[in-house]
């Protein structure tokens, strides 16, 4: 190359720290032992995947996020998007559901059935799954502190419908520790919160053995300002205080390892998104196998929902993010997700509209049906620059798992707001650099347009269902066996207090249609509320 | 004398757990050379203007993003004439749609800075704002 030619291109730096090459070739990668580290699909340490033929046996998951207003409501979207063809269910929970609070209480006024469906009581979720079948239609519940309420629903109702529990597929979300990071739904301090995780583990471990009781979520740490390399670190931290919860109780890392599940964002540059999720692969692995002692293979595969990444959506321009949405799941297939949701174009502004969530849905489709994303596994795979950089994103993952664990770990980070804190200077950074058109966002700062506010349909909120919620609460309350909720509720009380598995009781106390805020209240009794660390 | 800094309550009403943008405009205010004091997550309106008293705040910043920004703008615009706060600038921030930019205007929030804001807007924003308020005050 002449002096000239290098004097013109720029440093090309990836958001991770990671400085990359104009051109990459055989001597970028000469130290990959091909059989050690990347292997075959379905095979340790599957970097190209965790299925021998992936999608050429079975496509991703499409599983859009959904819900609003009523479980009536909410059902209805369910079984329309089934109908065009969706394949599973990713449900959307109000707010006051999310923290556990009732319909009626003064706190939750503002937002019922606001950004997802408000649930109260058993009867609320008999609505929302009323007509799908549970043992053929998985569905992902999006709820994290009071996780456990919202899966004995779910075991609940899929009894109703006649299916066993070992049949029964689904997910809780039910990553505490990243709602003390982002996203903000919590209610207990950190400690009883992951001894509920584990309570929940070990029971689906015995009971619902094709139930995902945790899915681990880089993906709101990302949305909160970390990088790619921070968002896959800091979710295997996670992942792994989980873990050695569940290990204190006696159980071995093969009793639930393979039931573990990530989500993880997608905005960004694409070949670094790419890589993370290769790297990410491989180093689970890795982990699972030397550090864990796992011995069957399947525990040492990360399994993964991805395809959104909101951050990267933008509120002007707004139909620019269905084009961005739609490499957001190209990203996602070149990966090998298992699953994939992406964020609408209106996900900017509030809840998917049924037109977005359909253009999303149709998205997906086309990528599997007309592109050929479905004829071969990891068709990057091989490549000089993204085997080089999967190598590159693996180590910085270490680097920055080492860095959490010389400080005593996640659990630690986040009590004392270190973890918050750093994100939300990384964010500030990344703002100014968006603000000064360092990094580029089109419609943001580059090719901007005067109507760049346009108004997109945005899905109307219904003020009525406040009123819906109430009268149910006051119908349920009056035709219950109140002597059954007390006993309930006495008895989760004092598992709550022991060591005992919480579980059996949280299933009593919703057969009895105790609502889902007497049930808090009881947790809230026992083990307090968390204290944010507020510092800036 | 030095002129007095600005003080700002950047706070987080109802249940909404989005603070990336909160924290983002408090660091920048921050460095701007303004006191700001973050209420943290959860917080009731009432909890929002006993903070902005104690603090004697000239600013109370809200953050919405769940859409309640309409109800919950109202709630604390009420609360502030009650309590005769009425000298308090208020600013909404949020995803806030163009339509209910003039609904929260009307229930007198000074200012709507939407997701995509510059944040030396919301700095100059404020400064012009306060020191007009304090040289009519002189007055």
């Amino acid at each position: 190359m002449k002096k000239s030619e290098s004097d013109e291109i720029k440093d090309v730096i990836l958001e991770s720290g990671i400085k990359v090459k104009p051109v990459y070739g055989p001597e970028d990668i000469k130290d990959l032992d091909f059989d050690r580290e990347i292997g075959q699909p379905g095979d340790y340490p599957f970097t190209r995947g965790i299925h021998p033929l992936m999608y050429r046996k079975r496509p991703w998951t499409m599983r859009q996020y959904s819900g609003f207003g009523t479980a009536k409501e909410t059902n209805e979207r369910f079984k329309w998007l089934l109908e065009q063809g969706q394949t599973a269910l990713n449900v959307a929970f109000d707010l006051p559901t999310q923290l556990g609070l009732d319909s009626d209480d003064p706190f939750a006024e503002e937002e019922v059935g606001r950004v997802g469906m408000a649930v109260d009581t058993l009867q609320d979720m008999e609505e929302a799954f009323d007509g799908i079948p549970m043992d053929r239609i998985s569905a992902s519940l999006t709820i994290n502190p009071v996780a456990s309420v919202m899966l004995a629903m779910y075991l609940v109702v899929a009894e109703k419908q006649g299916i066993s529990w070992d049949q029964v597929r689904g997910t809780t979300q039910n990553d505490i520790l990243k709602e003390y990071i982002g996203r903000g739904t919590w209610i207990f301090p950190v400690e009883p919160s992951i001894r509920l995780i584990g309570d929940m583990v070990e029971f689906c471990s015995k009971n619902v053995p094709r139930f995902n009781p945790f899915s681990v979520c880089g993906y709101h740490i990302r949305e909160s300002g970390a990088n790619p390399v921070q968002e896959m670190a800091y979710a295997f931290e996670i992942a792994i205080a989980y873990i050695q919860e569940v290990l204190k109780r006696g159980l071995s890392i093969d009793d639930f390892a393979a039931r573990i599940a990530f989500n993880f964002d997608i905005h960004g540059n694409m070949w670094e998104q790419i890589a993370k999720f290769r790297a990410g692969r491989r180093l689970w692995a890795k982990i699972i196998k030397e550090r864990f002692k796992a011995k069957n293979p399947r525990s040492m595969t990360l399994r993964m929902i991805a395809g959104g990444g909101g951050g990267g959506l933008t509120i002007q321009q707004p139909e620019n993010n269905i084009v961005r949405g739609a490499y957001y799941a190209l990203i996602s297939a070149l990966s090998g997700t298992q699953t994939m949701a992406l964020c609408s174009y209106d996900e900017a502004y509030t809840i998917p509209s049924k037109k977005a969530a359909l253009i999303s849905l149709r998205t997906m489709q086309i990528l599997a049906d007309e592109m050929g994303l479905k004829d071969t596994v990891d068709p990057l795979g091989g490549s000089y620059y993204i085997e080089w950089l999967t190598n590159e994103m693996e180590k910085a993952i270490k680097e920055c798992m080492e860095k959490v664990e010389e400080l005593r770990g996640m659990v630690q980070v986040i009590e004392s707001g270190y973890i918050q804190r750093e994100i939300s200077r990384q964010a500030y950074l990344y703002e100014k650099k968006i603000q000064s058109g360092e990094i580029a966002k089109i419609g943001v700062n580059k090719y901007m347009m005067e109507e760049e506010m346009a108004e997109v349909e945005i899905h109307p909120f219904n003020p009525r269902v406040i009123e819906a919620q109430r009268r149910k609460l006051e119908e349920i309350k009056a035709r219950r066996d109140e002597k059954k909720v007390r006993e309930a509720l006495f008895g989760l009380k004092k598992a709550a207090r022991t060591h005992e598995n919480v579980m059996p009781h949280v299933l009593k106390s919703v057969r009895s249609y105790a609502t889902l805020g007497e049930i808090t209240n009881v947790f809230k009794e026992v083990f307090g509320e968390f204290k944010e660390p507020v510092n800036l | 004398m030095a002129e007095k800094r600005i003080r700002v309550l950047l706070a987080k009403p109802g249940l909404d757990g989005h603070d990336r943008g909160a924290k983002v405009v408090a660091l920048a205010l921050k460095d701007a050379g303004m006191e700001v004091i973050y209420t943290g997550l959860h917080k009731t309106i009432d909890e929002i203007v006993n903070t902005a008293l104690q603090e004697d705040v000239d600013v109370i910043g809200l953050s919405i993003y769940s859409g309640a920004h309409v109800p919950l703008s109202q709630k604390l615009m009420n609360r502030l004439k009650e309590k005769d706060l009425t000298d308090k600038m208020v600013l909404v921030g949020g995803n806030i749609p163009r339509r209910d930019i003039k609904t929260l205007i009307d229930y007198g929030v000074t200012g709507v800075f939407p997701v995509g804001a510059r944040l030396e807007d919301i700095i100059n924003f404020i400064k012009e704002k306060v020191k007009a308020y304090n040289e009519k005050i002189r007055i």
